[in-house]
């Protein structure tokens, strides 16, 4: 199912930097070795704080690394990654076909053009019909609806989601969970999720990497053996549930008001 | 999934909504206009009524119809429209200057935060100065004549254009530059599609300042001049007591500080469609 070609390969990324209050060095990420490979989908969960989203960050050259290196995509055709950022990160004045639109235009593609080459992906999220509405138009889970649809539009070898139904009501959230396995499974695309939802994670993805509280480093990285394509009711079988314990636990083990010691019971 | 609405209205069950006469309806469609003219109305018959029983001294204070003749008997003298001409053209100039230096000098300072380091303490220490206190040496730079003036202008607006415009850009969300950047868009394209549109309404708002500054700018450099000029005629009115003519002159600038403002208004609606509709104020 997957490819033998690596999407994305991190070796010993390390991230350190000044808090500009206390003048002190914090170190946000202690080490992350990780490969993804073609096609794979990839979720990282962790506790709050623990450096997931500056990852992220990191892996789309928003932030650079103190050590280590990070090298993404093969050289295939599209741009090599793009980014679903979390809720309220589309442009307010632009309609949603401009939204869409806007990796191609930033890439030097004609507005006509990319506005024609964005109208596909506006259908494929669902949102045909409401290409010339503004973001404040739209709901919650429209919103990120769009917001995949910008970053599909550049066509991207590897798609990074940073927490993008975090702010979405729960029954939204499994609706769009649903919509974007059927949407990758469409446009065949590497994901790197974040998210501090276990059982998010755990539906998505071929593979789950717990995080460390901070600095961040990898605790586990687990396989997801549940088929595919899946439906919202895996999550209610022992299998399923069997992983949320174990993530959960690992999860546990990082929060200090619970302890080691009750994360094992 | 349906698209969220703007706004959205209450509906009255029919049985209810029917009880109301056609009059009440129209009232309560209009009410916030026809309570407010007849908050004026009320407050210019009190005037005129007063005035004319001899409550309040029409010398001193005239009437809503002694000002209406006074501006009748002003509209046929050319002096008045020469000082109408040479004020319209001390507003316009002052502003446009302000406005065409203002709005650019504040996107840079706003962007470059070093060149915003090297300038702020000059921009602090004007924007704190009462301008006022300018006016004797701008006269002693530049004479009584219309450069003088256009400059009273051009510093009262300046700085209430500049400075909102600054902080407009400085307070551009960080989540929207990440995804420009994220995006691979250029610097050029970053300031065109994330910074520009962000800080409209910062600019509009710095210019709606300014246009309430530029008219005190006009007033205060004719009085000063006391060359021509409505500010001069106001003046000229007070001191012969003339009260209704001085009336109609403020009134001029009032009617013109109302027609910019709507104006600017108008010109917003249209930068601004991409803003769920607001409660007009």
């Amino acid at each position: 199912m997957h490819g033998t070609e690596i999407a994305l390969s991190a070796r010993g990324v390390r991230l350190e930097y000044m808090d500009r209050a206390t003048r002190v060095s914090m170190l946000a990420i202690e080490r992350m070795d990780l490969d993804i490979h073609e096609g794979e989908f990839v979720a990282i969960v962790g506790p709050s704080g623990c450096g997931k989203t500056t990852f992220l960050k990191i892996v789309d050259g928003l932030l650079p690394v103190t050590d280590g290196e990070i090298v993404v995509g093969s050289g295939g055709h599209g741009r090599d990654h793009a980014m679903v950022f979390q809720d309220s990160s589309l442009f307010p004045w632009y309609s949603v076909l401009d939204n869409v639109a806007y990796g191609l235009v930033c890439q030097g593609v004609g507005k006509r053009e990319a506005q024609d080459r964005a109208r596909p992906y506006i259908d494929m999220v669902g949102l045909s019909g409401f290409q010339s509405k503004f973001p404040y138009q739209l709901s919650g889970g429209m919103q990120q609806r769009a917001n995949l649809a910008r970053a599909l539009t550049v066509d991207p070898e590897l798609l990074l989601m940073d927490e993008p139904f975090a702010s979405l009501d729960a029954q939204t959230r499994e609706l769009m969970q649903a919509e974007l396995l059927r949407i990758c499974a469409a446009a065949g695309k590497t994901v790197l999720f974040i998210t501090h939802q276990i059982d998010e994670a755990i539906f998505l993805a071929d593979r789950v990497i717990v995080m460390s509280a901070r600095p961040g480093r990898i605790l586990a990285d687990i396989d997801i053996e549940l088929s595919r394509p899946r439906e919202l009711s895996v999550k209610r079988t022992a299998p399923f549930t069997a992983y949320e314990d174990q993530v959960w636990k690992l999860i546990a083990s990082q929060l200090p008001a619970l302890g080691p010691q009750r994360a094992a019971a | 999934m349906t698209a969220a609405t703007g706004t959205m209205r209450p509906v009255r069950h029919p049985s209810l909504r029917r009880r109301r006469s056609p009059l009440a309806r129209w009232y309560r469609r209009h009410e916030r206009a026809v309570l407010g003219i007849v908050g004026i109305t009320a407050f210019l018959l009190f005037w005129e009524l007063g005035s004319r029983a001899g409550v309040i001294d029409a010398f001193f204070f005239s009437r809503p119809t002694g000002i209406l003749e006074a501006a009748v008997a002003e509209v046929q003298l050319p002096r008045f429209w020469n000082d109408v001409r040479v004020s319209a053209f001390e507003f316009f100039g002052g502003f446009i200057i302000a406005v065409g230096l203002g709005v650019p000098l504040g996107l840079l300072l706003g962007w470059y935060r070093r060149l915003s380091y090297l300038v702020d303490p000059w921009l602090n220490l004007f924007n704190s100065l009462p301008r006022l206190a300018l006016l004797p040496i701008i006269v002693l730079w530049l004479g009584l004549g219309t450069e003088a003036k256009l400059a009273t202008v051009f510093l009262g607006a300046f700085f209430s254009i500049v400075i909102p415009t600054v902080q407009g850009v400085r307070t551009v969300d960080r989540r929207l530059l990440d995804v420009a950047t994220s995006f691979g868009a250029s610097q050029r394209r970053i300031f065109t599609s994330v910074v520009l549109p962000a800080t409209v309404p910062f600019i509009v708002t710095g210019i709606r300042l300014g246009i309430g500054r530029a008219l005190i700018g006009v007033v205060l450099a004719e009085i000063y001049a006391q060359t021509e000029g409505l500010g001069v005629m106001i003046d000229r009115s007070a001191d012969t007591l003339q009260a209704g003519r001085m009336f109609f002159g403020i009134l001029i600038f009032v009617a013109a500080g109302v027609i910019s403002v709507q104006g600017l208004r108008r010109i917003e609606e249209s930068f601004q469609r991409w803003r769920p509709a607001q409660e007009e104020s």
